[in-house]
């Protein structure tokens, strides 16, 4: 299945789910929020929710700021 | 004991440290420690997904440290109240620097944009800390719709050139029912002293602290610097004067 994860298009694996899309990132999951299709993605559902084809992702994470 | 109260928390500490533009991770948490700040400002990216990268603000030690998470990048009220809902899902305490800085040259706070989204996330149930140029009826405006303290820029982010809005600020310290924290533009501790013997609760840093050679070293002099400044508030500074007073004796003098 081809999803946008960041602005970029990708081919993952269907039935992926958010939280096996982190792991296949190395992602720490402490710190770390998810918008699905423009919607936040509270942590607990990270396990139950399967990715599918046409999905926008944005994963974001805290850096360095003023 | 002359502790700062933000949202009903106590912090001894009234230099808060913004994280960004260190050159190391190691330079950034030393200047930390050695600023004895308590909150620290974070900013929300998109993860590089090919390279994600030792995520280093995963070990901040967040028992020590209160992350105060920037709406940094957001250009309008919208993208703001997004930002601070991706910080609370993210996991952080739900506090908020508000900045919405559309303008990429000056990088000044939009007024209207900043009271829109305070309005929101208020009702939300953050603790809004709204990032805004020196304009005291604005800052009216925001402490009535709820936010947790003020943040007037002392010039523009990044700039180093000192307290320039120090006529407003005065203003603002003057009529604030909440915490004055003087954000940005401050690029020696004297101006951080500056803006404490007016009367401001606490300072914002960031670039003086990570383009200075020593970080470390610079960190701890803004430390002492909002000290000096905070107790001679405290003290009680002597008024300014046109005409010379003496200060020693205007009788017994060697000569008839």
């Amino acid at each position: 299945m081809t999803l946008t994860v960041n602005g970029n298009p990708r081919d993952l694996t269907p039935g992926l789910t958010v939280q096996g899309l982190l792991e296949a990132l190395k992602m720490e999951l402490d710190l770390v929020a998810v918008e699905l299709n423009r919607s936040i993605l509270p942590k607990a559902r990270f396990a139950e929710t399967a990715l599918r084809d046409g999905d926008a992702v944005e994963i974001v994470h805290f850096v360095g700021g003023g | 004991m002359d502790e700062l109260i933000i949202a009903g928390r106590t912090f001894n500490s009234r230099l808060l440290v913004g994280t960004g533009k260190f050159a190391s991770n190691a330079q950034m948490k030393e200047a930390m420690e050695a600023s004895g700040c308590e909150i620290v400002t974070v900013a929300l990216r998109r993860v590089d997904i090919d390279n994600p990268g030792d995520d280093m603000l995963v070990h901040i030690d967040r028992e020590k440290y209160l992350f105060l998470p920037n709406t940094s990048g957001a250009r309008d009220a919208e993208e703001a109240v997004r930002l601070a809902r991706l910080a609370r899902a993210a996991g952080c305490e739900p506090w908020v620097k508000l900045e919405v800085t559309p303008d990429p040259y000056y990088l000044l706070p939009d007024p209207v944009e900043t009271l829109k989204a305070a309005e929101i996330l208020v009702k939300e149930g953050f603790v809004v800390l709204p990032y805004i140029n020196a304009d005291p009826v604005l800052a009216k405006r925001l402490q009535e719709v709820g936010t947790a303290t003020v943040m007037p820029l002392g010039a523009p982010i990044g700039t180093n050139r000192g307290l320039k809005t120090r006529e407003q600020v005065a203003i603002i310290i003057e009529q604030a029912i909440v915490p004055v924290v003087v954000d940005a533009g401050l690029g020696a501790p004297s101006h951080a002293a500056e803006a404490m013997e007016l009367g401001a609760d606490a300072v914002l840093v960031n670039t003086a602290l990570a383009v200075s050679p020593d970080p470390a070293r610079m960190a701890a002099a803004f430390k002492k610097g909002v000290e000096a400044g905070r107790e001679a508030y405290l003290a009680g500074l002597g008024a300014e004067r046109r005409q010379a007073e003496a200060s020693s004796p205007l009788t017994g003098f060697l000569r008839d």
